[in-house]
């Protein structure tokens, strides 16, 4: 694998990650508990897919066989993806889309703060402009977190029950990938174990203000397949494309 | 009237086109909030034309942010009724856009139509810390507290004036 495959796997997993979240916080449009709510996961939602957008019109570029963005999105099955595995876990109830989306906004907040200095310009541009939409996406879930887990025993109990169903994919997320190994050594993107250990100790100092238990790691979600949630996610967001490809509106 | 490349004698070398150029995108209302322009709001970084081709280069505000098309096709739009045949727009991303290259004019109409103008200070990254105070743009008063961290639009949040009572969108800092 040289520089170039590396990158081209980096800007897709992350474009994927995004791709596959934001797809799952549209679904909740018209859903949210209340109006302010409703407002901001879509919010979230606009925002993950316009990253996924950026980095896979980039990854297009870099692998330099001509595929677009939406050629990626839309084009592709589900083998594939390789966005995380907790990106594309159900919407089940406001406990998990908040449990979810808070363990994705710590790793990317802390994520972009170091891949904002890459010396790959294109990366460290596109990172600086993420950073400022997950500030403000790690503040409202955090602020989630702490009102669920101090709220009532019901809504602190299924807070806690999210946090410990979604934990075991975490692993996923926190494990080096070879590129991204390769990448790091090379200063193009941060140290992905630096970042796990960083992670960790964010995710715990807020659930612990929240009254909440760091769930225990002793399941791990090993497979290394994507669970069975992503198929009829793509079945959903692909569906125009397949149907009639090329539409355009 | 159409101006092109083709008025030597109005326009005889090409910093007079770009000049053109800069003085109709400031006509380009924001879609989402028309009291101020596209140039206002700091998108556009550069206008170079070289005799064929005009290049404009914008920064996106908010990544997924839908105006951003909507942006681009005005500004092509505006461009072929100037007279320009190829127009290609850019998108970059570094550096990033900020609310800190909205001009203080920018500020003062956003104000005047009812939306407070960002507050200056970055955003904290600690997520616990305090969200900004906002004075209300109709009262000025700083009593004022946070509804909504997300707004009708990706770049504003729902705030209310506790003196006034009227609620009102704060452009976020960003």
């Amino acid at each position: 694998m040289n520089t170039q495959e590396a990158l081209f796997q980096y800007c897709l997993r992350l474009g994927d990650t995004n791709l596959i979240l934001g797809h799952r916080l549209s679904e909740m449009c018209s859903r949210g508990p209340m109006l302010e709510e409703d407002i901001a996961l879509t919010n979230f939602a606009l925002d993950h897919i316009g990253q996924a957008e950026a980095l896979l019109k980039y990854a297009g570029e870099i692998e330099g066989k001509g595929r677009s963005e939406d050629d990626l999105s839309y084009l592709r099955s589900v083998d594939a993806f390789s966005n995380w595995k907790l990106a594309e876990q159900p919407n089940t109830d406001f406990a998990y889309v908040i449990a979810r989306q808070f363990m994705v906004d710590v790793y990317q907040c802390l994520l972009y703060q170091q891949l904002q200095k890459s010396s790959n310009e294109i990366l460290a541009g596109m990172a600086a402009r993420f950073l400022k939409e997950s500030i403000y996406h790690q503040r409202h879930t955090s602020a989630w977190v702490q009102r669920l887990g101090l709220g009532t025993a019901e809504s602190h109990r299924r807070i806690q029950q999210a946090f410990n169903d979604l934990w075991k994919y975490t692993p996923e997320m926190l494990t080096a990938k070879p590129f991204e190994v390769l990448l790091s050594t090379q200063g193009i993107v941060p140290d992905p174990e630096a970042l796990a250990l960083d992670w960790n100790v964010q995710i715990i100092r807020v659930i612990t203000k929240a009254g909440l238990k760091r769930p225990s790691d002793d399941m791990v979600e090993t497979h290394t397949a994507h669970s069975e949630h992503l198929a009829p996610l793509l079945a959903d967001m692909q569906y125009l494309q397949r149907t009639y490809p090329g539409a355009q509106w | 009237m159409v101006m092109t490349e083709k008025d030597p004698v109005m326009y005889p070398d090409y910093v007079g086109i770009e000049e053109l150029v800069w003085e109709r995108l400031a006509l380009i209302p924001d879609p989402e909030v028309p009291v101020i322009s596209i140039l206002d709001l700091g998108v556009v970084r550069s206008v170079r034309y070289n005799g064929t081709t005009l290049e404009i280069v914008i920064t996106p505000t908010y990544t997924g942010c839908p105006a951003m098309s909507l942006f681009m096709a005005e500004i092509r739009a505006a461009m072929h009724d100037q007279g320009f045949d190829q127009v290609e727009i850019k998108t970059v991303y570094s550096p990033p856009w900020t609310t800190d290259w909205l001009s203080a004019e920018a500020k003062e109409k956003l104000r005047k139509y009812g939306i407070a103008p960002p507050v200056p200070g970055a955003i904290s990254d600690d997520p616990f810390a305090p969200p900004p105070v906002v004075p209300c743009p109709r009262c000025d008063s700083k009593n004022t507290t946070l509804v909504s961290q997300f707004g009708a639009t990706a770049c504003k949040s729902l705030y209310t004036c506790k003196d006034c009572k009227e609620p009102f969108e704060y452009f976020k800092h960003f």
